[in-house]
């Protein structure tokens, strides 16, 4: 082929009288309204006296995919220009990316470039699917795509434009448009885009404001809003009755005689750990920390992971968690709130829970617990009678009364079979912490860190345990290594990349052969 | 019902002389149908062309008006068939495809339809899917046109060009007995524009006129002697007359100087991208006046070749830009250079990538190549020896997630391919054929499933060759979605199946609709239809068929069921192809129809549930084990705020339909008990209401007293 080896970097001719077609690309993701984006910025620029051509990417068979629509315009002059159909490397004005990672996708298609483009892009996050299928965070990185905008793009408009447009009640079409008229990109008035809005007529009140919210802080005149990822959760607030709270008085003060670096971390995990079961579990939870903080120096960093991972280890998901979760109050508010029920409405709530015969016996005491397990014409009776799915409805007494009946089993959790092995299992990996923390205090960190791929429920919960396994496996040939920390937290993020291990496989491959 | 109403457009096919028509190009070329007096139109959606059916079955009462049938064909073939109407009658006749997919499914009836040649203009449209964001393999259709000798349109891009195309073809037609192809780039169909509109005709003879007299012309038929004549007729006689047509009505057009010594030939759809490069590259301004000699084939078959000569003629160079590959065009002009013994220097692939799309970049580096080796003196210094510096952007490649079409929110596939994973935990990998349709989604992650797709409808039919010797060993399991069976599924895939006694699994994906194209009717649809017999049960017609294990599943949510369903098809004793139904509307459509009812009723003050699903973050621990089984846009992952954990957790967002597949999918895999189902009842009854109250009061009472005894979270 006699393909010139870079790229010629050729700048549209203007006309006889000067003007310029000017170009934009819209990538969006399919489903965000991209085709109403598109006839709207039409629209102004017809109404402005221009001639407009739009064009879109991709049949309605491709849903949820990304698409691109492309915009070209050029000031009337009676005659029609010749629009190109499809915006070209280099040859792009205006770039609107209806997301983060579309606005990335625009830059490494060439569609960004240096000293011409003016890039809109909304910076919030649809992930995906690649991306939420991780065992662990699969979440690409944000900020280097941010960053990249900056060095590819002529003038960059980036804010979260969906939280603009929802706090308006409207959609992001809205609220790029207002970026759009705010960036000054495209010579039309304010009013114009306006305009326009008000003709589409379905929800123009709301299209409006997203709009001329955008329009303010593109002009600058207003600053970008900060938008938490997850809604800045109310701190919880710990609900300590008269009676207990001398005993909670003493497990605060045993707080405050941590190092200050822990004591936030700590604080946290008491509460978690005192919400999870009672008071005393609290004072047990801080026993273990105490062990770790004596081996530990300044700044503290083994004793942080343990406050975390301890509360977490002594928080094990059980049934009596989840129907405890499900009744309380505050979950009540919660949901109301998440799916939005008003004053006259009634909310009809259907929980989905699927007890195997393995829930049932670890629910019971240890010894019958044990030896119902071993019953197996008893567990064939159950799988049959009982091991399907429920649905329990918790707005109705019935179902309600169900879950209670279970969560109130919480004061004889200690004794269930499978309290047991949960802690014989807790006693093992502290018993691990505390014996290489003498010798290796990062590396002690780091299998703190491990108990973080037990997760889930059932099958999920037995493949997290085995990647616990297999990861702590790998402890005798790491020990004494200098980079034994850091080895093991490679492990570990290798174990949460894919959910049957296979990134774990070739990690641990890696440290048999240099292992020996 | 489709998937977007034409209420608007079709009145704008009521616009006359003189009036500016503003839309789409496929629109445009559904007005000039009407305005060049067509008879009858038939074809079979698909992208790029599905609005022009959509817009023509909103249209019946103007369609009827004029005396027009309309039908949606039951797939191409049939489409191209239909075109008999003019073979001896009088009648314009236009049918419409996606190509070349649509193309190959017709090429058995137009062979036949181009040997015996028409009477009355044939025109068909194919609109055609190339290049970036395509959904099928990339070929030319011009091989067809071709080998059946067929003549073939490629207008410049623009709805007054593409609209006059429509006349010009139906003229071509007539005079050389030929139908025509009209292609239609996919940029094209969608792109927006104005054309100034003409009266629409009454067809002179409609296909009424026509059974009502009937003729018949033994010289048209597709039968020996007659196809030897055909063979020579189409040489001698109708080549001749379209090329002189071709030359007399200008249907190609010249651009620029004609004693440039450099020249371009391109194909009628390449102009505008031409046109930009040459503008980029400083020889054409804006409005496409430029120096270069340029030849715009807007008829790109047969090519003339005196005309071609001509224009050669007394040049250095030429340069012939054509999309796809082979490059049929440039070997045709090849051709006749090296028989008048021309020493002009042809260019074409080589200059130009031998495949792929010719984007705007490619045109002006290729273009900027040529003029660079054959008339530096033309290219403005300025353009090639920039000092533009280049600026290192950084690469995103390995941070930047793909995003490839998936299945919509609450869409009813998604369990039955969660089902198909299950199963497969269960019973280990199978051979998986898939086909045509929304499910072939499938083949992405999360669900990884499916190993071909051999074309429309052929799902069973590419698994046919996997005969199991050992009758309880594994079994195929292939998809086809009602529109593929419909379309030529029930006899290629589902009767071969039978006839050939084989013991593989068939899952038919039913959602009443044809729905990857847009939501049409099919046989099949459950809505009522004034113009179609629609309700035609699957299940009937395949045991119909002789199918003699069917299974109708009408919830496909309920994955348990459909899991269970598939495992007794893939290990039951019974003989022959095992059948699984799987129903359950579209959910695109659903919304569409049930979303308007709703809050009507509920503002008429009538009881309605709305259902949707949420996610206890508390209760979830961030495996997303529920993700990898579903993909659902609305189910996504989030951060919790709290430092203890360190993944981020499942969350449904307020566009959750509540189709139930979260809930169902964590019974059936026994994920996790975080989901949630929350119905919000408007217009509650006034026992609800109470009901409601007091168990509130109780719950409320039995919260607080176990407040009350220890320390948690409020």
């Amino acid at each position: 082929m006699n393909m010139q080896a870079k790229p010629i970097i050729a700048r549209r001719s203007p006309g006889p009288d000067g003007e310029k077609v000017i170009t934009l690309a819209a990538l969006a993701v399919g489903g965000q309204g991209g085709g109403v984006l598109t006839n709207w910025i039409v629209d102004v620029a017809e109404a402005n006296g221009y001639n407009a051509q739009s064009t879109s990417v991709a049949g309605v068979a491709q849903r949820t995919g990304a698409t691109i629509y492309y915009v070209e315009m050029c000031r009337d002059t009676g005659r029609q220009p010749v629009f190109a159909l499809s915006p070209a490397v280099g040859d792009v004005d205006i770039l609107m990316a209806s997301e983060l990672m579309e606005g990335g996708r625009a830059i490494m298609r060439g569609f960004v470039t240096p000293g011409r483009t003016t890039l809109i892009a909304s910076t919030h996050r649809i992930p995906a699917v690649s991306e939420k299928i991780a065992p662990g965070d699969g979440r690409a990185n944000g900020p280097e795509v941010i960053a990249a905008m900056d060095i590819a793009a002529d003038h960059v408009i980036a804010f979260d434009m969906e939280t603009v447009a929802k706090q308006a009640g409207s959609v992001i079409s809205s609220s790029l448009l207002g970026a759009l008229a705010g960036s000054g990109a495209l010579p039309f008035s304010r009013e114009s885009y306006e305009e326009v809005i008000r003709k589409s007529g379905r929800g123009v009140e709301a299209s409006l404001r997203a709009f001329g919210e955008a329009y303010e802080i593109a002009k600058g005149n207003k600053p970008a809003p900060v938008f938490e990822e997850a809604p800045a959760k109310p701190v919880p607030v710990l609900n300590v009755p008269e009676k207990l709270k001398a005993k909670w008085a003493t497990l605060e003060s045993r707080l405050t005689a941590l190092p200050l670096e822990v004591q936030e971390m700590a604080g946290l995990g008491l509460k978690k750990v005192v919400d999870y079961q009672d008071v005393d579990y609290g004072s047990e939870y801080l026993d273990k920390l105490d062990e770790i903080v004596a081996l530990d120096k300044a700044p503290y960093e083994m004793s942080v992971s343990a406050a975390k991972y301890i509360a977490r280890a002594l928080c094990y998901d059980d049934i009596l968690r989840v129907a405890d979760i499900k009744t309380r109050a505050s979950r009540f508010e919660r949901v109301k709130g998440e799916v939005v029920v008003k004053d006259d409405q009634v909310l009809m709530l259907t929980e989905y829970f699927h007890p195997r015969f393995e829930e049932f016996t670890t629910t019971l005491p240890k010894g019958l617990g044990t030896w119902v397990q071993g019953k197996k014409g008893f567990e064939a009776w159950y799988t049959k009678r009982f091991d399907k799915g429920r649905r329990i409805r918790t707005d109705s007494l019935r179902g309600f009364l169900m879950l209670w009946i279970v969560s109130s089993l919480r004061p004889m959790r200690r004794k269930l079979l499978r309290h047991q092995s949960e802690m014989a299992h807790v006693a093992a990996w502290f018993a691990t912490v505390k014996e290489v923390a003498r010798t290796d205090p990062a590396l002690a960190s780091e299998i703190l860190a491990n108990y973080r791929l037990i997760k889930g429920y059932s099958d999920t919960h037995a493949r997290g345990l085995s990647k616990f396994a297999r990861v702590m496996g790998a402890l005798d040939m790491l020990k004494g290594r200098t980079d034994a920390a850091d080895w093991m937290r490679r492990l570990r993020t290798a174990a949460l990349e894919d959910e049957k291990g296979k990134a774990l496989d070739g990690a641990l491959a890696t440290v048999k052969s240099f292992a020996g | 019902m489709a998937e977007r109403s034409f209420a608007k457009e079709v009145q704008k096919l009521r616009q006359g002389d003189g009036e500016v028509f503003t839309g789409e190009g496929i629109l445009g070329i559904t007005k000039a149908l009407l305005e060049n007096g067509v008879g009858y139109v038939g074809g079979y959606q698909g992208s790029p062309i599905s609005h022009l059916m959509d817009v023509l079955a909103d249209a019946q009462e103007i369609l009827g008006e004029l005396g027009v049938h309309f039908e949606a064909s039951a797939n191409e073939a049939t489409a191209t068939a239909m075109l008999a109407a003019s073979v001896h009658y009088p009648i314009r006749g236009a049918v419409t495809y996606k190509s070349v997919v649509g193309t190959n499914v017709a090429s058995d009836a137009l062979s036949n339809l181009a040997s015996g040649g028409v009477t009355g203009g044939a025109l068909i449209i194919v609109g055609e899917d190339f290049g970036e964001g395509s959904s099928i393999m990339q070929e030319r259709t011009y091989a067809f046109a071709m080998k059946s000798q067929v003549w073939m349109l490629d207008p410049r891009p623009n709805l007054p060009c593409i609209t006059k195309a429509v006349g010009d073809g139906f003229e071509l037609s007539e005079v050389s007995n030929t139908p025509v192809m009209l292609q239609v780039g996919i940029r094209s169909c969608h792109v927006h524009g104005h054309f100034t509109a003409k009266d629409n005709k009454r067809p002179s003879m409609t296909v009424s006129d026509a059974l009502e007299n009937p003729r018949r012309d033994l010289n048209r038929i597709v039968l020996p002697p007659a196809t030897y004549l055909h063979e020579q007729e189409k040489l001698t006689k109708r080549l001749p007359a379209a090329q002189n047509f071709i030359v007399e009505r200008e249907i190609n057009e010249r651009f620029g100087r004609k004693d440039a010594k450099v020249g371009l030939i391109l194909q009628g759809g390449a102009y505008n991208t031409v046109i930009r490069a040459l503008n980029r590259l400083g020889l054409a301004d804006l409005y496409g006046d430029t120096e270069v000699d340029m030849m715009v084939l807007n008829c790109i078959y047969p090519l003339v070749d005196e005309q071609l000569m001509d224009f050669c003629e007394g040049k250095d160079a030429v340069l012939v830009i054509e999309e796809g590959h082979p490059n049929y065009i440039e070997q045709q002009i090849a051709t006749m250079l090296y028989k008048r013994g021309k020493t002009v220097k042809l260019e074409g692939k080589g200059v130009l990538p031998m495949g792929g799309e010719y984007t705007g970049q490619v045109m002006v580096d290729s273009l900027g190549a040529f003029f660079a080796q054959y008339a530096p003196s033309m290219l403005p210094v300025a353009k090639t020896a920039t000092n533009e510096e280049p600026v290192a952007i950084p690469d995103l490649s390995k941070t930047l997630p793909g995003r490839p079409p998936g299945f919509c929110t609450g869409c009813p596939e998604r369990p039955i391919f969660a089902a198909t994973k299950l199963v497969e935990e269960e019973l280990g990998e199978h051979h998986i054929s898939s086909d045509i349709g929304c499910h072939l989604f499938s083949i992405m992650p999360p669900f990884d499933l499916g190993a071909t797709t051999m074309g429309y409808g052929l799902g069973p039919a590419s698994a046919a060759a996997f005969h199991n010797e050992n009758k309880k060993g594994r079994r195929s399991i292939s998809f086809v979605g009602d529109g593929g069976f419909w379309h030529n599924g029930l006899t290629s895939s589902v009767g071969n199946a039978v006839f050939n006694k084989s013991d593989n699994v068939i899952v038919i994906v039913d959602n009443f609709y044809s729905s990857a194209t847009g939501g049409q009717d099919i046989l099949s649809s459950r809505a009522v239809n004034k113009t179609k017999q629609t309700q035609n049960s699957i299940v009937e017609a395949c045991k119909g068929m002789g199918v003699k294990w069917v299974r109708q599943v009408d919830r496909t949510y309920d994955v348990t069921k459909m899991r269970d369903t598939l495992k007794e098809a893939l290990t039951t004793d019974a003989e022959g192809p095992k059948v699984i139904v799987a129903s359950s509307e579209c959910m695109l459509n659903k919304q569409r129809r049930v979303k308007p009812e709703m809050a009507k009723a509920a503002k008429e003050g009538k009881r309605v549930v709305r259902p949707r699903f949420g996610v206890d973050e508390d209760v979830c621990t961030g495996d997303h084990a529920c993700m990898r089984l579903s993909g659902c846009p609305s189910l996504s992952v989030k951060d919790t705020g709290d430092p203890l954990r360190d993944d981020p957790v499942a969350a449904i967002d307020q566009t959750c339909v509540g189709c139930g597949n979260c809930g169902e999918v964590a019974d059936a895999a026994v994920l996790c008990p975080s989901f949630y189902q929350a119905e919000i009842v408007s217009n509650p009854t006034e026992g609800e209401k109470r009901r409601a109250a007091r168990a509130s009061k109780i719950i409320s009472w039995l919260q607080s007293r176990r407040d009350a005894k220890r320390v948690a979270f409020a």
